[in-house]
């Protein structure tokens, strides 16, 4: 992707995704588009494993530009996020001046202009992304919103919408072309409204049957499309039962690859039960699935 | 939504369209600030306007912000965009205008202390009637008067440590070298004294979780004022109601005119008064938000007399996934301090074993416990 490609389509940003291996629908297909043409950041809320991270990772491929992320967690601040001085060379650096006598002949005013310059400045991912110099902007990935706390979110916004960081000691940090900036949330709190009026909103869904079967024939290896095949159909049926933690697209792949490392032809349910723990994680949620039925479940996508 | 191919608006009238659109989703009870309707405006233009799925998907990314509000936006944009002879131009009159309820009780409060004095007197001792009078036996006024005691209590939750650090005061903790290198430089490089910090302290979150199916009609109101009093009063306070469905109403509690707060919360529950499915719905609490984050750690309270027409066994196995996230789970019972009751009903025995504390909730005196176990 180069900067004079103006006008893109939102049938030309699927195709552009699906060639680095991820199947948009029309609604992130163009939810991607205007982020891109309106320079802002993207909001990507819905269940763990639909793919949200996903997306960024996918975008970084395309356009060629660094993939930067911050995990969020709660408590998270400044120091971990945008940046951090590097207190021991600091320390070290006024020992040494000492040691040579060079301390002696300079005033406190320089020595400590010294210790605040760039080289001492340790960069953390907010701060990359901004301060990416010249080329391809980078990435902005930033994790589970949700999980940090109201503070941050704060000062999240003021970043998102000048793309600048100050820093005290040294000025401000101004991108030259905003980064692409992709925030994940997976709604374990709402994030704060100022916040998402800056954002573009997508709610991403689980793929539907073909979608899911061609997801998972490109992120597995010689695995028989039949398997693919009733594996997608199969996840589909356990979404629908009410889990507590309904298997995401990561885990289809996931079962998928196993059955196909098994050397399996074709989904039984012998190899359902041997291989469940890969696609459902809670022995509550394993329990209702035998209460359903595995046999029928595995039945039913047999007919697929 | 079905998708229409041709010119479905010509864009010289695209303002007055876009502009219509928005107020229609206004009237139907969206938050669409003016900064979003521009942006939707020049999505427009980067998607064109010729396919009616392109408006739809581009009306999406910019003017919806949770996956609530969908659907509304879903019918509103059919008939908008599909019927656009007749757009929503009939806005429904908004309940804007505040009541002078609160002036009133300040006016009461103050007025008569300060003026009056033998007021003050009359008014203490029925303060305390007040206390011990069980809510289903109240008039309004004296629910007013609680609620106004109400607002004065207290709710702290106990502390946990944060990731967060904070200076310490004296020589303790984690050394902070940040602050010892800026200290140094005072006295020429020569680190005199070692800075540290602690980790901060912060409150853990409460959730209150009350039942307004028809049994607990007599207490609900009163219990919605203690909730709206518990929002307000402090940060990092959630609230839901349980009917037969689940209602989240940290927002709607928000305001601080207790009136208006009620009148919000009370609008946005469908289902007052209604049935009770207390085990399918704590199970929507858990899936969509407790289990997820929400209730971990925190202090959750759950408001209700224990009636589930469903599955005791439901409730049972909610209570229990819930009391494995969360830090202590709170039972308030109004009907536990009725004579001769025990815990039977299904639900409630179901419940018990999960329950970190059991208590009434039936009048003023039983909800100061209240904030003095959640404090605990």
């Amino acid at each position: 992707m180069t900067e004079q490609a103006v006008s893109r389509t939102v049938a030309e940003v699927r195709c552009a995704l699906e060639e680095h291996d991820y199947l948009a629908d029309e609604g992130l297909a163009t939810a991607v588009l205007l982020a891109l043409e309106l320079q802002r950041p993207l909001l990507l809320e819905g269940e763990p494993g639909v793919g949200k991270t996903e997306v960024a990772k996918t975008l970084a491929r395309w356009t060629g530009g660094e993939l930067i992320r911050l995990q969020c967690y709660e408590g998270i601040d400044i120091g971990q996020a945008v940046y951090e001085w590097d207190y021991s060379r600091q320390l070290l650096h006024l020992r040494t001046a000492e040691a040579t006598g060079d301390a002696a002949g300079v005033d406190a005013e320089t020595l400590e202009n010294e210790l605040y310059s760039p080289r001492f400045l340790v960069k953390r991912p907010l701060l990359q992304a901004i301060d990416h110099g010249d080329g391809q902007p980078p990435v902005l990935l930033i994790d589970e919103v949700d999980r940090a706390d109201d503070e941050f979110e704060a000062y999240l916004l003021e970043m998102l919408s000048e793309y600048a960081i100050s820093v005290p000691e040294l000025g401000r940090f101004e991108a030259p072309v905003p980064p692409i900036v992709v925030i994940t949330s997976n709604r374990t709190r709402d994030v704060h409204d100022a916040l998402k009026r800056r954002c573009l909103y997508h709610w991403v869904e689980h793929p539907g049957l073909e979608r899911e079967i061609a997801i998972i024939a490109r992120r597995t290896t010689e695995v028989p499309d039949r398997i693919i095949r009733q594996v997608a159909a199969a996840v589909g049926q356990f979404r629908t039962l009410g889990l507590y933690k309904p298997p995401g697209v990561a885990e289809s792949i996931d079962w998928a690859q196993s059955l196909g490392r098994l050397g399996a032809a074709a989904l039984d349910s012998t190899l359902a039960e041997a291989t469940l723990g890969t696609v459902i994680k809670y022995r509550e949620d394993q329990e209702r699935v035998r209460e359903h039925g595995l046999d029928t479940i595995v039945e039913q996508a047999l007919r697929a | 939504m079905t998708e229409t191919e041709g010119a479905l608006v010509e864009s010289r009238h695209l303002d007055h369209m876009v502009v219509g659109f928005v107020a229609a989703l206004r009237d139907a009870g969206l938050t669409v600030p003016v900064g979003s309707t521009i942006v939707f405006r020049r999505s427009l233009e980067l998607v064109g306007v010729d396919r009616s799925l392109a408006v739809y998907w581009a009306g999406r990314a910019t003017l919806v912000t949770c996956p609530e509000d969908l659907d509304v936006f879903d019918a509103v944009f059919d008939a908008y965009w599909q019927h656009r002879d007749q757009p929503g131009e009939q806005p429904e009159p908004e309940i804007e205008h505040l009541t002078i309820a609160l002036d009133d009780g300040a006016d009461d409060g103050e007025g008569g202390e300060v003026a009056d004095e033998p007021d003050v007197v009359l008014r203490w001792s029925p303060a305390e009637v007040l206390r011990e009078k069980d809510f289903a036996l109240c008039s309004n006024d004296e629910l007013e008067e609680a609620q106004r005691l109400m607002m004065r209590m207290r709710f702290a939750t106990r502390l946990r440590p944060s990731h967060r650090h904070e200076p310490a005061r004296h020589d303790r903790g984690r050394d902070d070298l940040r602050r010892t290198v800026r200290e140094a430089l005072r006295t020429e490089g020569e680190p005199m004294r070692r800075a540290t910090t602690v980790k901060r302290q912060q409150p853990r979150r409460l959730v209150l979780l009350l039942d307004v199916s028809g049994s607990m009609e007599s207490y609900a109101r009163a219990l919605l004022r203690f909730i709206h009093a518990a929002v307000v009063a402090r940060r990092r306070v959630e609230a839901f109601a349980l009917g037969t469905r689940l209602t989240r109403l940290t927002k709607e509690l928000s305001s601080h005119d207790p009136d208006q707060a009620f009148r919000q919360a009370t609008g946005a529950v469908v289902d007052w008064s209604g049935g009770t499915r207390l085990g399918a719905v704590l199970t929507d609490f858990n899936d969509q938000w407790g289990v997820r984050g929400m209730a971990r750690g925190a202090v959750v309270v759950v408001l209700s007399d224990g009636w589930d027409r469903g599955d005791p066994g439901v409730l049972g196995e909610q209570m229990a996934r819930l009391h494995r996230v969360a830090h202590r789970v709170v039972w308030v019972n109004p009907l536990k301090s009725t004579p001769g009751y025990a815990p039977l009903a299904g639900g409630m025995a179901a419940a018990l074993p999960h329950v970190d504390e059991f208590i009434e909730g039936h009048n003023l005196a039983s909800l100061e416990q209240l904030a003095a176990v959640v404090a605990a």
